[in-house]
């Protein structure tokens, strides 16, 4: 399964740094939504507000659902899901893959829009810092749970605008989590304890995609 | 039985019902406390319990049903399907009844609570079960979707039975079934409340019964077109 994972990941991955989509797409699609969120704020209080983390979680929710549509794609390509299912790959290999390459790809993301919040919305550095942990958590459980939503939606009639309606759903726990975790780290609170229910929403997500993708990959 | 069983669903509904509101308008007392408006206790938890757990709790097991090789089949998959339909109505019906106590009570029709939140939620989450089902052409791509779905959207159901207890809300906690086993409900107005889940449950099945036979026949009807279509194509082809 392993073995299967990295394949697949690094299949991802290659073609992702051959199409350089995520370079000159979808991170400039992420830091001109983080400057939106700024001019929304205004100058007076886009510099000093405490809406910072939940800018920064709504900036790669938006990113996050480009990335998980893009990796579909990839899939859906004439004779793909053929050769998949010709190669017999084990399918939560696969699953394992595809969200391991989308959870690079987000902390790659990721870490530029830190970079873009700490510059345009003035989030204290160390608290930035200390918010890695759990960013880092929660990203690889947007994903889990992306990849797996992603499959659900590729290949029937309009992927792109149903996929957010079942994901945000799913998003949610992660998002909050994730989020309450970030404000803690700038502005003091219950860091840790957010920090475990992203991990345990990660945990669950992989758990589902384990078992549930290949059901959905099923012919 | 069976068919005096489907004869008696229907009238037996309509006269639940029909005690229902007899007694939750007339027979019994106003609260001491909130007066007439409490009247909404023989509606909104009834009409939540079919909602949230009886109709989506048999979308969910039909679901499940369905991803299990051994009892996979199309009957488990249009139950699922109809339940979620009735589920996502009920839903929607525990939110407008929810929001009519709420703005004399709270002062607002809507407060971002625990209860109410994941309750939303779960009303997209049913919306997102039935866009996901018109996304796919074919039967068994869908019926498989939409089963995983289903299984994983049922997550937020614990969610909100337990929002009352796991975080600080506005929302009342469990007036029959609470953790101290104390019934804070008594006399008529528990018989009432006891009948209007009856009723409910009733018009649930009753509901269902109905889209799932509407659903036979609309694919029955859908077959029968292919056919017919294919049919004539067959005869212009010979000519």
């Amino acid at each position: 399964m392993i073995a299967v994972a990295l394949l697949v990941a690094g299949k991802d991955l290659r073609i992702e740094r051959r199409s350089r989509v995520l370079l000159w797409q979808v991170l400039p699609f992420g830091v001109m939504a983080l400057l939106l969120c700024g001019l929304a704020l205004g100058p007076s209080r886009a510099g000093n507000s405490g809406a910072a983390p939940g800018l920064f979680y709504l900036v790669v929710v938006l990113v996050a659902l480009l990335m998980i549509n893009r990796s579909q794609s990839v899939e859906s390509t004439p004779g793909t899901a053929a050769s998949v299912a010709t190669l017999g790959l084990d399918p939560a290999g696969v699953f394992l893959g595809k969200a391991l390459a989308l959870c690079v790809e987000l902390w790659l993301t990721g870490a530029v829009l830190l970079a873009g919040s700490v510059l345009v919305l003035h989030t204290a550095l160390w608290g930035t810092l200390l918010a890695l942990p759990s960013i880092v958590v929660a990203l690889a459980g947007l994903a889990a749970a992306g990849t797996l939503y992603g499959a659900l939606t590729s290949g029937g009639a309009g992927p792109a605008t149903l996929l957010p309606v079942l994901c945000l759903p799913a998003f949610a726990p992660l998002l909050i989590a994730g989020e309450r975790s970030f404000s803690a780290a700038l502005y003091g609170g219950a860091l840790w304890q957010w920090w475990v229910v992203s991990l345990g929403a990660l945990v669950a997500y992989l758990a589902a995609g384990i078992l549930l993708y290949g059901v959905l990959e099923e012919s | 039985m069976k068919l005096l069983t489907q004869r008696l669903l229907g009238p037996g509904t309509l006269l639940a019902l029909g005690a229902t509101l007899w007694l939750g308008l007339w027979a019994t007392p106003p609260d001491r406390v909130q007066g007439d408006l409490a009247r909404l206790v023989y509606v909104h938890p009834a009409i939540a319990w079919v909602g949230l757990y009886l109709s989506f709790g048999t979308a969910t097991i039909a679901s499940a049903l369905y991803l299990w090789r051994r009892t996979r089949s199309i009957t488990t998959d249009r139950i699922a399907h109809c339940a979620m339909e009735v589920s996502l109505v009920f839903i929607v019906l525990t939110l407008v009844t929810g929001s009519i106590w709420g703005r004399p009570t709270w002062g607002v029709w809507w407060a971002w609570d625990a209860r109410l939140t994941s309750t939303a939620i779960l009303g997209v989450l049913a919306v997102g079960y039935l866009a996901l089902r018109r996304a796919n052409d074919d039967a068994q791509l869908r019926a498989r979707r939409s089963a995983v779905f289903a299984v994983l959207a049922a997550i937020n159901v614990p969610v909100i039975h337990f929002s009352v207890q796991w975080w600080r809300t506005l929302h009342q906690g469990a007036t029959v079934f609470s953790p101290d086993r104390h019934l804070r409900i008594h006399g008529l107005m528990a018989w009432t409340l006891l009948l209007s889940f009856i009723a409910f449950s009733l018009a649930y099945a009753w509901l269902v019964r109905a889209r799932y036979r509407l659903e036979v026949r609309r694919e029955a009807s859908v077959g029968e077109t292919l056919e017919s279509a294919l049919t004539r194509r067959r005869a212009e082809g010979v000519r």
